[in-house]
């Protein structure tokens, strides 16, 4: 149970890190993305563009978060 | 290579740290016997994953797989250099960090396993395979970025050794590098790699598979840099006042260094 545990805890150090929200952040717009896009035909670099302005708002509201609440 | 060998370099200053404590307050045996079983451990999952990875996976999978990591890990740097920065979180000090871990380290049960002190070794060997899955990763991006892993890989290998060698002779943590501002410049690298490989790697999802472009390709690197060091700017700024308490909250002394 404890190698489990430890397994565990190391890949969530290691990918999470000190703040779970910017991994969530990260997550749920690459996720939201996936959804829209799958499927479609391939797109032009302006995709791109507005794909990494979603990853840094993303960031922003992450950090926002973390800093009011403390 | 400079790239790689930069944030490379930052990895291993916190490894040696975490092992210096734990020989220097334990057991030297142990601690190294941790850090030889982790590098075994690192250069198995290297070559299995390695090799999985290429031959398996196509490649928009592995640009998202790898840059969302990096951008996971460029990020968390980056948003400690902004708190720090605007006096929300301290200076991080890597003889603060040792003093942490020797106490620790000291304050430990005193378990034996296999004739080696186990609380020596479990924190050397996590520690070593922990930032040395990072230096993997980043060795990956910035490798098949230039098309030349063994180049990058030789990066990280001479930051390995300068700071392995820089360890042997001094016995202590290296205190002396300037590791927030490092982490800071490593951070944008890292964010900026990582968000243009996890949007390329978005392309496996549409019809073909195929990566997504950004305009003018592996020059847009350099339009992400720019864009997060100036978000960076911005939320230094932007951040004490955010705060709970407002910018009161945040010691003057602190605020008046990040102006």
């Amino acid at each position: 149970m404890k190698i489990v545990e430890g397994f565990f805890r190391f890949w969530w150090d290691f990918i999470i890190g000190d703040d779970w929200k910017i991994a969530a952040a990260i997550a749920t717009v690459l996720v939201i993305a996936a959804l829209v896009i799958s499927g479609t035909s391939p797109a032009g670099t302006w995709l791109a563009i507005v794909l990494g302005a979603a990853l840094v708002l993303a960031f922003l509201v992450s950090l926002t978060v973390d800093v009011r609440r403390g | 290579m400079t790239a790689t060998f930069t944030a490379s370099f930052v990895e291993f200053v916190e490894a040696l740290t975490i092992v210096l404590a734990m020989g220097m307050t334990r057991s030297w045996r142990s601690a190294l016997w941790g850090t030889g079983a982790a590098l075994v451990a690192l250069a198995g999952f290297t070559a299995i994953a390695g090799y999985a990875l290429v031959n398996w996976l196509p490649r928009s999978a592995l640009q998202l797989g790898i840059g969302t990591l990096l951008l996971i890990f460029g990020l968390q740097w980056l948003r400690k250099a902004i708190l720090r920065s605007s006096g929300l979180k301290s200076m991080h000090d890597e003889e603060e960090e040792f003093r942490e871990q020797a106490e620790a380290a000291r304050a430990a049960g005193d378990e034996q396993r296999f004739g080696l002190d186990w609380f020596s070794f479990v924190v050397s060997f996590k520690g070593i395979f922990l930032e040395g899955m990072e230096v993997v990763f980043i060795v990956i991006t910035f490798g098949l970025n230039a098309h030349n892993v063994p180049l990058a890989a030789g990066g990280a290998a001479a930051a390995g050794a300068v700071v392995l060698g820089a360890g042997a002779v001094l016995s202590k943590p290296l205190s002396q590098v300037p590791e927030n501002t490092l982490k800071y410049g490593v951070g944008l690298l890292l964010s900026s790699f990582g968000a243009f490989w996890a949007v390329e790697g978005l392309g496996v999802f549409q019809n073909g598979g195929d990566s997504l472009s950004w305009p003018g390709d592996n020059w847009s690197i350099l339009g992400l840099l720019a864009a997060w060091f100036l978000i960076s700017r911005l939320m230094i700024k932007v951040v004490p006042r955010l705060a709970k308490g407002g910018p009161a909250a945040v010691a003057p002394a602190v605020l008046e260094e990040a102006v």
